[in-house]
């Protein structure tokens, strides 16, 4: 790790103004205060951390910089100028890129069609294009931004389409880079390149802004850090002089437990048994390649890799639906009896009654309907169970009774079950789709990234819940594409890639190198998977929490 | 995200939308130098200022309850049926076939064979261009569209060829058999003793139709199957993770549609008309649409458009007969009606929400 204090101020003297700084910010929404009276200097040539849990308001503070809202209060400072950015054209004028989550490219342009877009120079293209393509060398050069600017942006790999993003920012002569959760999409070697990117961004003069809620990020390359809960900037400090556990406490408002507690997992009888699972898209494209997986009542199975390699649809096919005109082979078997893949008895149904719950990689799109009430929602794929029904109609009473009562063991905030789901924080979302799989008794649970987007606070309690299903003796497949996540869960971690199984792994015996090396489909010469039945040691420290 | 009051949404924003149509409304008339005063006083008077008025505004408002509620349940599967006329008219032929060849003895007994064979007839010509959503992707709004011009041609032909009865040169059905004609509004009140809506073509369709808006409401909010719909129409995936099968509902939905816009024809065919005539229909199927909207989708709220837009019907009648306003211009208000309350909604209703949340926000800051 760098030593943060050295570039702390940057590289430019101490009593120069900062690159960026926000005086007195409030931002509402009606009645939520979003953003209240922030403050904030970002000395010019440093990388600076924003964290916070879901719903403290840093996108909104970001979007504020980006010109999608105007703050109702409070002054923005670019290069000790104050300025009023109404749009994000004022703001790219200004010298701030951002590089958002979900990048905004065309999928269909080449990277230097993608680059130029909105800033041509005039109606042919072709002067832009090789003015472009010049500036391209100049920066790969630079800054190890290596693309080929010929190549059309979804042949890409998300790594490479988020050095698109940057290289826009820069050639638009951005000074100031936003990037929110940049991380989310990468494996860890591609974050490794994106933070070496980072490094040399600001060595050259540049400032970054970095949004996340990955501790060990922050710790890694930051140089000064601030903190944001509910709304109001609670700290900026020195990265150097704080702790994971210090940002943590910060972030929620009360100490966190880092890490997962549990005991040596005692597996028993095999409840899923998967074997040359494969599955041909609509398109002709295989997208599983001979699936074989394992999973015991007693034991949580991780699946690891980079989104996208299969794992949603080997959640799809075991929960009963795979995508439409998919065609599945091979044979899957539920306490010992033949799960048909295809055709009458394959459903999301069908599995249900056989004794499936599934948490969804998605929440918002399938896990949940965002108009439906809570209690509606509490329902949601359990709508044929006799106790929520009356004859021909729908018991409601039952039902919201039901609901307040997992909103009440599940600490769902605010506990009113007639509010729409979109009106709750993503935790709090989480929390209601988690109580309503759980607290069903599946014999197999499946579990889609069950904390994306979802808060510290959440995250404990989620993870205490999907051990306590564990030790009661149930079987539970986690994909996930949180690292951290899968080690701290798994009692075996299996990793993805391109549709196939490459290798499996005890958490307490490998490393998140030797499993980002599987995550990118390089094998090593000492590819024995792990020996089943060896449960693997008590505790696995988050690796954030080591920091 | 805070809401303005439950009030302002479905009482303030449609009537802020029906005064700005009626200012539009006033301004056409007065450029065609007449009286917007006197217009609206010919209107209201006309419509709702008798028992006659109000025979009229009814049967009008039953047309457009049954077909305001096939787009409303279609709409819960964001399906967007515009195929009421069409199915209204099949709807017809459904009731005249009941009627001309099974022996009723009496109306107690015609009417719900009529009723069936009103909805399997509109639910049929749904069920195509549902099977082709369902399965194939064809988009609903093209198929059902068509599928109006196919019926009115099937109409015409079936009329013209098959029905017409022999020696007569109008293109419909005989009359229906006299047992089996539904007792008036007029009836009724008379049966009670009260004159009523003498000659006026209200009948007890209008109380299946709000029968019809009750059940509509169960099936949709306290039935596992209206559950299911409402789900589909938030979010396939969704439905899919959930076990809803989008084919299976999609077509559930559309088949129940088109059979409530199938049983609008209890009302003009065999309640008012006793036959089947050519262009039975007259547009109620795309006033639904206007009146789904109107009403927010829910059964109430297209109870209440319904009647607006009977009171529109009738009152435009009204005022063709008694001013010199030309009937065209009659269509002018309706559309501007349909145009404000339907189609600009949004208008009215985004500023009406800012303009809450700024007070909700003001008063706060007060107490403070």
């Amino acid at each position: 790790m760098t030593t943060a204090s050295d570039m702390l101020g940057g590289r430019s003297d101490t009593a120069a103004p900062a690159a960026i700084e926000l005086r007195g910010i409030s931002k509402a929404f009606g009645a939520v205060q979003a953003n209240r009276d922030i403050s904030l200097s970002v000395p010019r040539g440093t990388i600076h951390g924003i964290i916070g849990e879901n719903g403290a308001g840093k996108s909104t503070l970001m979007s504020i910089l980006y010109g999608f809202y105007k703050p109702d209060e409070g002054q923005i400072l670019v290069g000790g100028r104050p300025i009023s950015i109404s749009d994000s054209q004022t703001a790219i004028r200004a010298g701030i890129g951002m590089v958002f989550q979900h990048f905004k490219l065309v999928q269909n342009f080449t990277v230097l069609e993608n680059i130029i877009l909105g800033v041509e120079d005039g109606a042919l293209l072709r002067p832009s294009l090789s003015k472009a393509r010049g500036v391209l060398k100049q920066l790969a050069a630079e800054y190890q931004l290596n693309v080929d600017p010929d190549e059309v942006v979804e042949n890409l790999s998300v790594g490479h389409q988020q050095r698109v993003e940057i290289l826009k920012a820069l050639y638009r002569q951005a000074d100031i880079l936003i990037l929110d959760e940049p991380t989310g999409v990468l494996t860890p070697a591609e974050a490794d390149h994106l933070f070496r990117i980072l490094k040399g961004l600001r060595d050259e003069g540049k400032t970054i802004i970095l949004i996340t809620h990955k501790l060990r990020e922050i710790m890694e390359i930051t140089d000064n850090v601030s903190v944001m809960r509910r709304g109001e900037m609670v700290a900026s400090v020195r990265t150097a002089q704080t702790s994971p556990e210090q940002l943590a406490e910060l972030m929620v408002g009360r100490k966190v437990l880092l890490n997962v507690d549990k005991q040596p997992a005692r597996p028993q009888a095999p409840v899923l048994e998967v074997r040359g699972l494969t599955m041909v898209d609509i398109d002709g494209v295989e997208r599983l390649r001979g699936i074989d997986l394992d999973i015991r009542a007693g034991e949580i199975l991780g699946i690891a890799g980079v989104s996208g390699n299969g794992q949603t649809l080997l959640l799809e096919i075991l929960g009963g639906y795979p995508g439409k005109g998919a065609k599945v082979s091979g044979a899957v078997q539920m306490n010992g009896g033949p799960v048909p893949l295809s055709g009458r008895g394959c459903g999301a149904g069908a599995r249900r009654r056989d004794g499936v719950g599934h948490i969804p990689e998605d929440r918002q799109v399938e896990g949940l309907i965002m108009d439906f009430t809570a209690w509606e929602n509490v329902a949601f794929g359990w709508h044929d169970a006799p106790e929520f029904n009356k004859g021909w109609l729908m018991d409601n009473v039952a039902i919201r009774r039901d609901a307040q009562a997992k909103m009440e063991r599940f600490d769902v905030r605010p506990r009113d079950c007639h509010l729409a789901a979109r009106n709750f924080s993503g935790g709090n979302q989480q929390k209601i789709v988690v109580a309503r799989e759980i607290e069903r008794n599946p014999d197999l649970l499946l579990i889609g990234q069950p904390t994306r987007g979802v808060d510290i606070g959440a995250i404990e309690f989620i993870h205490k819940q999907i051990v306590a299903l564990r030790d009661a003796g149930k079987a539970i497949l986690l994909v996930s594409v949180e690292l951290d996540e899968i080690l701290a869960l798994s009692d075996r971690v299996a990793v993805m890639f391109d549709g196939r199984i490459m290798g499996e792994r005890l958490p307490g015996q490998t490393t998140t190198g030797e499993l980002g090396l599987l995550m990118a489909g390089i094998t090593d010469t000492q590819n024995t998977p792990a020996e089943a039945g060896i449960p693997p040691e008590t505790t696995h420290d988050l690796p954030e929490g080591r920091a | 995200m805070d809401k303005m009051p439950k009030w302002a949404d479905v009482i303030l924003t449609p009537l802020i939308s029906l005064i700005l149509a009626m200012g539009f409304s006033a301004l056409v008339i007065l450029a065609i130098g007449e009286s917007p005063w006197e217009a609206l006083k010919t209107m209201v008077q006309g419509a709702l200022g008798s028992s006659y008025g109000w025979g009229f505004t009814l049967y009008y408002a039953t047309n457009f309850i049954f077909t305001g509620l096939a787009v409303m349940v279609a709409y819960h599967a964001s399906l967007f049926n515009i195929g009421g006329e069409g199915q209204a008219a099949m709807g017809g032929l459904g009731v005249a076939l009941v009627l001309l060849y099974l022996p009723l003895p009496h109306w107690g007994l015609a009417l719900p064979a009529a009723m069936i064979g009103a909805a399997v007839f509109g639910a049929a010509w749904a069920f195509i261009p549902a099977i082709l959503q369902a399965k194939r992707g064809s988009h609903i709004v093209i198929t059902t569209i068509m599928f109006n011009f196919i019926a009115a041609a099937t109409l015409n032909y079936v009329l013209v060829n098959l029905l017409r009865p022999v020696g007569s040169m109008d293109p419909a059905t005989a009359r229906f058999p006299a047992s089996t004609n539904l007792p008036s509004l007029t009836d009724m009140a008379a049966a009670i003793g009260i004159t009523w809506g003498r000659n006026t073509p209200a009948n007890i369709t209008f109380l299946v139709a709000v029968l019809a808006c009750f059940l509509i409401w169960v099936l949709i909010w306290r039935t596992r199957l209206g559950y299911q719909i409402r789900a589909l129409g938030r979010s396939e995936p969704g439905a899919v993770y959930a076990g809803i099968s989008p084919v299976r509902i999609t077509v559930i939905a559309m088949l129940i549609s088109g059979g409530l816009a199938g049983l609008m024809a209890i009302n003009n065919v065999m309640g008012e008309a006793e036959r089947l005539v050519l262009n039975a229909v007259e547009g109620a199927g795309f006033i639904g649409i206007a009146v789904a909207l109107m009403g927010r989708n829910h059964p109430l709220g297209i109870l209440l458009a319904a009647l607006l837009f009977g009171f529109l019907y009738q009152g435009g009648g009204e005022l063709a007969l008694w001013t010199s306003i030309p009937r065209e211009l009659i269509v002018v208000i309706q559309a501007l009606v349909i145009l404000f309350t339907g189609a600009l909604d949004n208008m009215v209703r985004m500023p009406l929400e800012r303009l809450f949340l700024t007070m909700k926000r003001t008063s706060r800051g007060a107490v403070k």
